[in-house]
């Protein structure tokens, strides 16, 4: 196979100054992303993914950066150098200013009217494969460096949720079974209900480590449930402060409970991390009242005067909390 | 026609059809054709909920007995969509229940189903046979114990992997003592435990129970009972296959196999303890499709197994299997014709097991019959898919995964197109394809130019241009339904190639470069299209111009209305199509 090309398309042999821009404002976002992981420096990151879901950077005026083309630097659990690499490989044009030298003759599309009306605006993508050289480099060094933490990307590899929970609980007999035969769960993916909500969520209890992480991760997932109880279109149309925001959650005095392996649902915060997430199947957010009624209504007001992330769990006391056994309301 | 045959005479010609695609040609040949032909047609497949009302299908159809249908698109496998998009069963359960009092068979994939769905059918029909639900959800035990009880004639019940909330294992105890119709029972997703004794009892008095499929929870010591009672059985799937190791226990398991001379399939395997293997020797040379892909066995006790299993068409298996014993597959089992490889550490950074490329080179040289493969590995080379698309050009699937999903070729460090490039080229009957792996727009050249059978394409991480996804919906003249996630395409080979998706089931596209514009404009243009965008950050109107969407599911539909059960992040094109999207 020949030597194969740089590709420079649109100019993009080096970084763009607006993608360095982008790279400020996802400065902030990318930071979040760190504490999360807490492992790899932000300097050697040059483009922040966004997943599905996560708060998108992006949506400053300007850049229109497509979000998620999703593996960017961090999450494919290698180490530093190989995130580079990942980096380096992609390029992005100014996707507002659309692409000039696109150049792909649009066969077929006559029958159908479909050009540039209505101002649509194209983003032209180009990524470059570098030199093989360069390459080699990277994944020589890649190979002499010990392996980052993992973060995941959603969906990614591609299996089943019934067969990656039952791997989880799928302990070899015999040691010899492969090499790192399970190093227990690697993805647990628990149900998340919200009283009032009309459908649930789900997430996976293994990409968090703390409660303080999942708690803010759940404020951001049902936030919008919040603030639809004040009317529709209001979170596009109006600014919600950030304060209007907790005084909606602090005045509707939601708590985070959980139903353990033996069907009881206990209140988050109680047990070591670890053993929440060993014995964690569902959660749900459950309006104050309704935990007052089961003689939690001291806690309950104690979480409104804590900081925002406290309102979901409550770090009063280690001994295990039981409510009464309550039926889902599914 | 001046002259034509009675109408009775018709329908009987009609009946011999059972394929959807004649009968619907033998519909497009006359109005009265069509007329005759809707009145008899029994069955029906409807490839997407949301293509087509139940209205639509009972007003055109009024004599169903069997309906099939398919809700969520494929990558909500993969939690790609999210809670709460749709594919509820009960609208259709509940049109059903009115029109269709003889219904027998209801087939559902990837839908939400209700205990209140469950029970609507177990009261509804008094004639109904057959129940099957993959991978659907919504439902729990108590949903299953109204089948269980009130359904006189089940014949069938198949919960293959759904997402049951188990509530008990009581369900099973509500099967009156006259139900004696069972021929398949699948409860291998449930966890928790039913009463043995019911089991035994249920199993004793079904004498055409021909599938059995235990669950988890069912323990090793109660296998060769339930088996001795069903030596009919042509497929089984065991529950825990683990106990103490005790010459008793394997004895009186070994004896219960051997007396099941009609055993083909064999599936389960949860907790194995190898020495247990040895039990099913004596049913292994009739075994034609083994499920071994929650099993942890080592590679050497694979071996022992596969080599007893001559007769072996279908195997699934973890990686533990090895190279090695890949290379044994290949020389025992020259009758393979499907092969899946699953990680038994997928989310492991390093390799946990020597398991390359290369066990599916052996594999694809050694068994001429091999059509369909599904095989995950964490290296690739351009030259073992070069030499695997030369051995084997008779695949009709064919599914690679790597683990990391931008891996180049590993002894160049090229990207891998010419290989798969070598597939479609090779493989002329190829209908279903997922890639993986560092690829440029050239592969999606290649398979513009050569996959002219390709239905299903699957792709992630890869390509560099729109170029790549024009290609593709030019190229491919066969293509039903194509998947894409996080690759650089946009708003121009979409809209050019506008026209294509309507020949087409779905298109799914999420984190890749599609703006709400070209969203609407498509919606604009192509009423027949529902062109849905999901996208959970609040209305795509209030962002900048040029941001893409999160993911766009384009699908085309007879219904003209957009469907009212969607949640508010999915924007779909207003009424009156106007350019507001609500």
């Amino acid at each position: 196979m020949s030597m194969p090309q740089e590709h420079d398309y649109i100019g993009l042999s080096e970084p763009l100054p607006s993608e360095k821009s982008s790279d400020k404002t996802t400065a902030a976002a990318a930071a979040s992303n760190v504490e999360r992981n807490g492992v790899f420096s932000l300097k050697e990151t040059e483009l922040r993914l966004g997943l599905p879901g996560s708060e998108a950077p992006e949506r400053k005026g300007g850049v229109g950066i497509g979000i998620g083309i999703g593996i960017g630097v961090s999450l494919f659990g290698k180490d530093e150098s190989k995130c580079v690499k990942s980096g380096a490989k992609r390029g992005f044009s100014d996707a507002i200013n659309g692409a000039g030298k696109w150049g792909l003759s649009i066969n077929g599309g006559s029958e159908v009217d479909l050009g540039q009306k209505g101002g649509v605006n194209v983003s032209a993508v180009k990524r470059e494969i570098p030199p093989l050289e360069e390459r080699k480099n990277e994944a020589a060094a890649a190979a002499n460096t010990a392996p980052a933490s993992k973060a995941q990307v959603v969906g990614w590899p591609p299996i089943r949720s019934f067969r990656k929970n039952t791997l989880a609980t799928n302990t070899p007999k015999k040691d010899d079974v492969g090499g790192n035969s399970g190093t227990g769960t690697s993805c647990l993916y628990v149900k998340v209900s919200m009283d009032g909500a009309p459908y649930l969520r789900k997430i996976d209890l293994k990409t968090y480590c703390s409660y303080t992480e999942i708690s803010s991760a759940l404020e951001k997932m049902f936030s919008c449930f919040t603030i639809g109880q004040c009317g529709q279109g209001l979170a596009a149309k109006e600014n919600i402060s950030e304060s209007h925001l907790m005084d909606l959650l602090h005045g509707s005095e939601y708590v985070l409970t959980y139903e353990d392996k033996d069907g009881d649902w206990m209140l988050v915060g109680d047990v070591p991390w670890e053993m929440f997430t060993d014995s964690c199947r569902r959660l749900r957010i459950m309006k104050g009242s309704d935990a007052i009624g089961l003689g939690m209504a001291d806690d309950v007001q104690k979480h409104n005067i804590f900081d925002r992330a406290l309102i979901f769990v409550t770090l009063i006391c280690a001994a295990p909390r039981t409510m009464q056994k309550c039926k889902s309301q599914n | 026609m001046a002259y034509s045959f009675p109408e009775e005479v018709l329908e009987h010609v009609f009946s011999f059809l059972s394929s959807d695609r004649d009968r619907n040609a033998v519909s497009l040949v006359c109005k009265s054709w069509y007329d005759i032909e809707r009145w008899c047609r029994r069955r029906i497949f409807v490839g997407n909920c949301y293509a087509v009302s139940p209205e639509i299908v009972i007003r055109r159809f009024p004599e169903l007995r069997a309906v099939e249908m398919k809700g969520k698109p494929h990558f909500a496998d993969f939690n790609l969509v999210p809670e709460g998009w749709g594919a509820y069963a009960y609208p259709w359960i509940a049109a059903m229940a009115e029109a269709y009092p003889f219904l027998e068979e209801i087939k559902l994939k990837r839908m939400v189903v209700t205990d209140e769905s469950l029970e609507l059918i177990s009261k509804s029909y008094k004639n109904f046979k057959v129940l099957v639900l993959t991978s659907c959800e919504g439902f729990t035990t108590d949903g299953l114990a109204s089948i269980a009880a009130n359904c006189r004639h089940l014949r069938e019940l198949d919960l293959r992997e759904s997402e049951v909330e188990d509530l008990s294992g009581h369900w099973l105890s509500h099967f009156p003592d006259s139900c004696t119709s069972l021929v398949s029972l699948n409860m291998s997703c449930l966890g928790s435990e039913v009463s043995f004794s019911a089991l035994e009892r249920l199993v004793a008095r079904s004498p055409n129970l021909r599938t059995l499929r235990l669950n988890r929870a069912v323990p090793l010591e109660r296998l060769a009972n339930l088996i001795r009672r069903a030596p009919q059985l042509v497929e089984l799937g065991t529950g825990a296959y683990s106990a103490e190791i005790r010459s008793d226990t394997f004895s009186n398991l070994a004896d219960a196999f051997s007396a099941c001379k009609q055993l083909k399939t064999l599936s389960g395997f949860w907790d194995v303890v190898p020495s247990y293997l040895p039990a099913m020797y004596s049913v292994c040379s009739g075994i034609t499709s083994l499920n071994l892909s929650y099993a942890a066995i080592p590679s050497s006790d694979l071996v022992k197994l596969i080599n007893q299993c001559q007769n072996l068409q279908r195997l699934w298996v973890l990686d533990y299997i090895e190279d090695s014993g890949l290379d044994a597959l290949a020389a025992s089992c020259k009758g393979l014709q499907e092969l899946r490889v699953f990680p038994s550490d997928p989310f492991g950074a390093e390799p946990n097991v020597p398991l390359t490329e290369q066990g599916l080179v052996s594999v694809s040289e050694g068994c001429p019959k091999l059509e369909s493969v599904l095989y995950f590995c964490r290296q690739m080379s351009n030259a073992a898919l070069i030499a695997i698309a030369k051995n084997r050009p008779n695949f009709i699937r064919f599914r690679l995964c790597i683990i990391d999903p931008q891996a180049p070729d590993y002894l160049t460090l090229e990207p891998l197109d010419t290989g798969f490039g070598a597939i479609v080229e090779n493989c002329k009957e190829l209908r279903r394809l997922s890639m993986t792996g560092l690829l440029t727009d050239r592969v999606f050249k290649y398979i513009g130019s050569h996959a002219k059978k390709l239905e299903m394409l699957s792709v992630a991480f890869a390509g560099d241009s729109d170029l790549g996804l024009h290609h593709v919906l030019s190229g491919c003249d066969s293509l039903r339904k194509l998947e894409i996630r996080d690759c650089p395409f946009g708003d121009k080979a979409l809209l050019a190639n506008a026209a294509k998706l309507e020949t087409m089931r779905s298109l799914w596209m999420s984190s890749c470069f599609v703006s709400f514009g070209a969203c609407k404009l498509l919606a604009q243009k192509m009423p027949r299209l529902n062109v849905e965008v999901i996208d959970e950050r609040g209305p795509p109107e209030s962002r900048p111009e040029g941001c893409s969407v999160e993911r766009v599911y384009v699908y085309r539909t007879v219904d003209s209305r957009q469907r009212l059960d969607r949640p508010d992040f999915v924007w779909t094109l207003d009424e009156d199509s106007s350019l507001r999207y609500s």
